[in-house]
């Protein structure tokens, strides 16, 4: 059994592992990084620390996150913080975690970010890997 | 050097703290190679930091043992229990040296020698001797753990941002005079102790650079070669955590270089190089990153002998071998135990040091990078991340936003609708020209995506390839940030360098030149291919130093003939027993100049020496040194010009280096003072003064303030007014009145030189001669 953070993403539910997870933050203003990838809306100062801010949505394939979306899981991603954008947080609970199904076709983003399954009263969740929704990683290891 | 010696203190007990547990391992298992070089890393270490510290017993006990580790790395002795407990046993001698020299105490150093022997293929096994040593020391410098520091840096900059809003919150309500002072005395408080604490973290390289120059000479004095060591970009201010981790590869490098790379001034001679080797050393940021260059020119690396080497100790497979490019060849310098030199010396040993350097380097997430020719030289850069670094930035708008843009890469700013601003479009290309100069335009808004207005402000930005203008809305303001490095996802667009957080709270980008100029596509392919070549020393041309001379002209001298360029003090240069000469310390040596001294407390001189005697030559200026073409029209005449030759459209005068040591004879420094009498008919100043302006004399009609006459003429019938100096008196007629007629004849020119000429150097003027 290990500790997830079920979150909601583009109206999914979805669970985070919770050693992905630095901090549950509601962020700041934003301040755009022109030419970045299209999924960074840009960088916001948490306290003393500046994140760049991943526009879930966009990471996904899937439409673009509200404008008005504030609340973020706080990842850490090879030495540098992330703020990941969410609709909604609900608690930290103890799954177990199931290997994807067999045959599951999961399209665009989900494909990438997909890595299991956790089963919440019967309700399947995708286990979202936060890395995976960082862009920049491929480029930047090429 | 005292800061040197606590560091190395410091760091030696600290190693050894780290290295005890080895120790140990080692001692169980002998034969573990991993232990083995953890061990001979220390004793290597040590004994680099001891030989520019000058600590002779330490250096003389690591280097017996480091002679033997390495005997048991290349398989030639077995690592046996006597071998172990004499290598400890150094070990632990190198500490108690260590402790004593921190505590300022002495320390019998008789049982040394035992120590020594014992390291002997057939000794018998010592028992070491029970440390004395007291008390430690307290001292005044703590280490601290750099996790420590950087949660003291957060929380100041969280402290700073709390200051910024608590003072927005006070300036909309309310003006109570005593709550505003209380926020200003915060605020200096903040800002002060915001000065301290990243003092704590960052640091000029500078604390790198300066034990360099000391390293540089005591290791060529003792292996007798000259280096001229130039140190650029001391100013880049690098976490100290890095500054401190890069001491020791750096140190290796140097010595390296000097050891290795640059050959004795006899071989460079006969390699066709000037006699001092150049070793360059110099930091830049770039990017994220800080370079160090260590360029020296030397003899490079002989490839084929790594490998050679390589073969014989096994190292890799024959086939891994045969299969290796160029790049892989030269990276086998980094194999522990290989080293392209046979021969040990006291200073780097036998090329370990860049296994070592590598792995310190790696360790701090660096890189080191090789760049070789073979016979011409070495250039290792050192790639350092950014981790922290705070830069003087210069802020500009574009649209809505903020960027921070580093000083140092800014020759200027200027406004579009000045006079001397003129903008074109090449083609598809937008340049602009800058009081004549032409240069690519880069429009930061359109670039970015962010408006298409056309720009207001151009920062003419410098990159190692060439020079552009980015074209800005505005130039807002300077500030000193503290700069971090971004995430990857921001790095993948290649034009941002790093981010930060001004006292605002708003996040802000830092634009790399040399990123934003690649990605708009901006070509400075042919002017870097010319930069190029003058980096490296394509063409084996004379260096020479352009200099101007005292007479006013510029003139050139072979950089070889020059040891050094020094002020000295007027007062130091006499002319005495008929030749100009120079006190330096005890001894006097002859000073060629060809010009006026007077007027002048200090004078540059050029040291020159051939090796064996030496001359000075007192210069007005010293210019730069340039290439000298091999066209050069000799000189006409004798003297010590051998020729001019043409130096970027000038003629330069060549100074001829032979003339000077074969003897020419010294003129003198200060022209003497000829005092004219003159009678109102004009014919000394028309006749006379030319003639003898030509013959090296200074012609004045009066005497100015606190000015002596060497000599004074006047005319038979002309009164002579009182002058200390002799004087000559001229006739106009052709023969004199008698045999005691000390006139000469006024158009007798030989005659009237010769007479001033002994008249002059007579001993009882020479004081108005100064």
């Amino acid at each position: 059994m290990d500790l997830f953070l079920i979150a909601h993403i583009a109206g999914r539910g979805v669970a985070i592992e919770s050693g992905q997870v630095d901090s549950v933050v509601d962020i700041g203003d934003v301040v755009a990084v022109p030419l970045a990838d299209r999924a960074v809306r840009g960088l916001a100062a948490l306290r003393s620390r500046v994140v760049t801010v991943i526009d879930t949505g966009i990471a996904l394939g899937l439409d673009p996150t509200p404008a008005e979306a504030r609340r973020a899981v706080i990842t850490r991603v090879d030495g540098h913080h992330y703020a990941v954008l969410v609709d909604s947080l609900e608690d930290v609970s103890l799954f177990e975690r199931l290997p994807l199904s067999p045959g599951l076709a999961l399209d665009r983003g989900w494909a990438r970010a997909g890595v299991g399954i956790v089963e919440r009263d019967g309700e399947p969740l995708l286990v979202l890997d936060l890395a995976a929704v960082v862009p920049g990683m491929v480029a930047a290891a090429a | 050097m005292d800061d040197l010696l606590q560091e190395f203190i410091a760091e030696t007990r600290e190693t050894l703290e780290a290295i005890s547990g080895e120790i140990v391992a080692w001692e169980a298992q002998p034969a573990d190679r991993a232990r083995l070089d953890a061990i001979f890393r220390f004793v290597h270490t040590v004994k680099g930091s001891c030989g520019f510290l000058d600590l002779p017993r330490l250096g003389r006990l690591s280097h017996a043992a480091e002679d033997v580790l390495a005997a048991v790395r290349d398989g030639k002795r077995e690592a046996g229990a006597g071998v172990v407990n004499a290598v400890l046993a150094i070990v632990d001698r190198i500490g108690e040296i260590v402790e004593a020299i921190d505590a300022g105490v002495s320390l019998d150093d008789s049982s040394e020698d035992l120590l020594i022997a014992a390291l002997g293929e057939d000794a018998t096994p010592v028992v070491a001797a029970q440390s004395t040593l007291g008390n430690r020391v307290a001292s005044r410098s703590v280490r601290l753990n750099v996790d420590l520091l950087d949660r003291m840096m957060s929380g100041m900059s969280d402290m700073v941002l709390a200051r910024n809003e608590l003072a927005r919150r006070l300036r909309d309500g309310v003006t109570d005079p005593a709550v505003e002072a209380a926020l200003e005395r915060l605020s200096l408080t903040v800002a002060d102790m915001r000065e301290t604490v990243t003092r704590t973290r960052m640091q000029r390289i500078d604390a790198l650079f300066s034990a360099l120059p000391r390293m540089v000479r005591d290791t060529t004095t003792e292996l007798g070669k000259t280096v001229n060591l130039v140190i650029e970009g001391a100013d880049v201010e690098l976490d100290r955590e890095m500054i401190e981790l890069m001491r020791d590869p750096l140190g290796h490098i140097i010595r390296n270089a000097v050891d290795h790379g640059i050959e004795t001034p006899a071989e460079r001679i006969a390699a066709g190089k000037p006699q001092t080797g150049q070793l360059v050393v110099s930091a830049r940021q770039s990017g994220n990153q800080i370079l160090i260059e260590i360029a020296d020119d030397g003899r490079g690396i002989d490839t084929a002998r790594l490998v050679t080497k390589a073969r014989q100790q096994g190292l890799y497979a024959e086939a891994d071998l045969a299969a290796m490019d160029e790049t892989a060849r030269l990276n086998l310098i980094f194999d522990a135990g290989l080293s392209s030199r046979d021969t040990v010396t006291a200073i780097s040993g036998r090329g370990v040091g860049m296994d070592v350097v590598r792995a310190n380097i790696e360790q701090i997430g660096g890189r080191v990078v090789l760049t070789n020719q073979a016979g011409r030289g070495l250039r290792i850069v050192i790639h350092v991340p950014l981790t922290l670094s705070i830069l003087s930035t210069i802020i500009v708008g574009c649209g809505e936003q903020r960027f921070a843009i580093a000083r140092q890469a800014i020759e200027e700013i200027v406004r579009v609708r000045g006079a001397q601003v003129r903008i074109d479009t090449i083609g598809d290309a937008a340049t602009v020209a800058v009081r004549g100069r032409r240069m690519p335009l880069v429009s930061l808004g359109a670039l970015l995506k962010i408006d298409d207005a056309p720009p207001t402000n151009l920062v003419i930005v410098s990159t190692r390839e060439g020079n552009y203008a980015l074209g800005v809305d505005t130039v807002l303001d300077t500030e000193e940030l503290v700069v971090k490095p971004a995430s990857c996802a921001v790095m993948a667009t290649r034009i941002y360098a790093g981010m930060t957080l001004p006292d605002s709270g708003l996040p802000m980008l830092l634009l790399d030149g040399s990123g934003i100029a690649a990605v708009a596509g901006l070509n400075f392919a042919a002017t870097a291919v010319t930069d190029e070549s003058v980096v490296e020393p394509e063409e084996p041309g004379i260096q020479a130093l352009l200099f101007d001379d005292l007479d006013g002209h510029r003139r050139a001298i072979a950089l070889a003939v020059i040891d050094r360029v020094e002020p000295v003090a007027t007062d130091a240069i006499r002319f005495t027993a008929g030749a100009m000469r120079l006190a330096i310390g005890g001894t006097t040596v002859p000073l060629y100049t060809l010009g006026d001294l007077s007027g002048r407390t200090e004078v540059p001189v050029l040291r020159l020496t051939d090796g064996e005697s030496e001359i000075a030559y007192a210069i007005a200026e010293p210019i730069e040194i340039v290439t000298l073409p091999k066209a050069m029209a000799p000189a006409r005449g004798v003297g010590p010009i051998a020729g001019v030759v043409m130096i970027a459209g000038e003629q330069i005068e060549l100074i001829d280096s032979h003339a000077l040591f074969a003897g020419e004879p010294v003129v003198r420094a200060t022209q003497p003072v000829c005092l004219l009498q003159v009678d109102g008919s004009g014919w000394m100043e028309t006749f006379l003064k030319p003639a003898l302006e030509a013959s090296g004399y200074r012609c004045v009609t009066k005497l100015g303030a606190g000015e002596h006459a060497a000599i004074a003429l006047a005319m038979e019938d002309a009164a002579v007014t009182d002058s200390l100096a002799p004087v000559v008196t001229l006739r106009r007629n052709r023969t004199g009145q008698g045999a005691h007629d000390a006139s000469i004849y006024r158009y007798d020119r030989p005659a009237l030189i010769a007479a001033m000429a002994t008249r002059v150097s007579a001993p009882a003027i020479q004081k108005g001669a100064f």
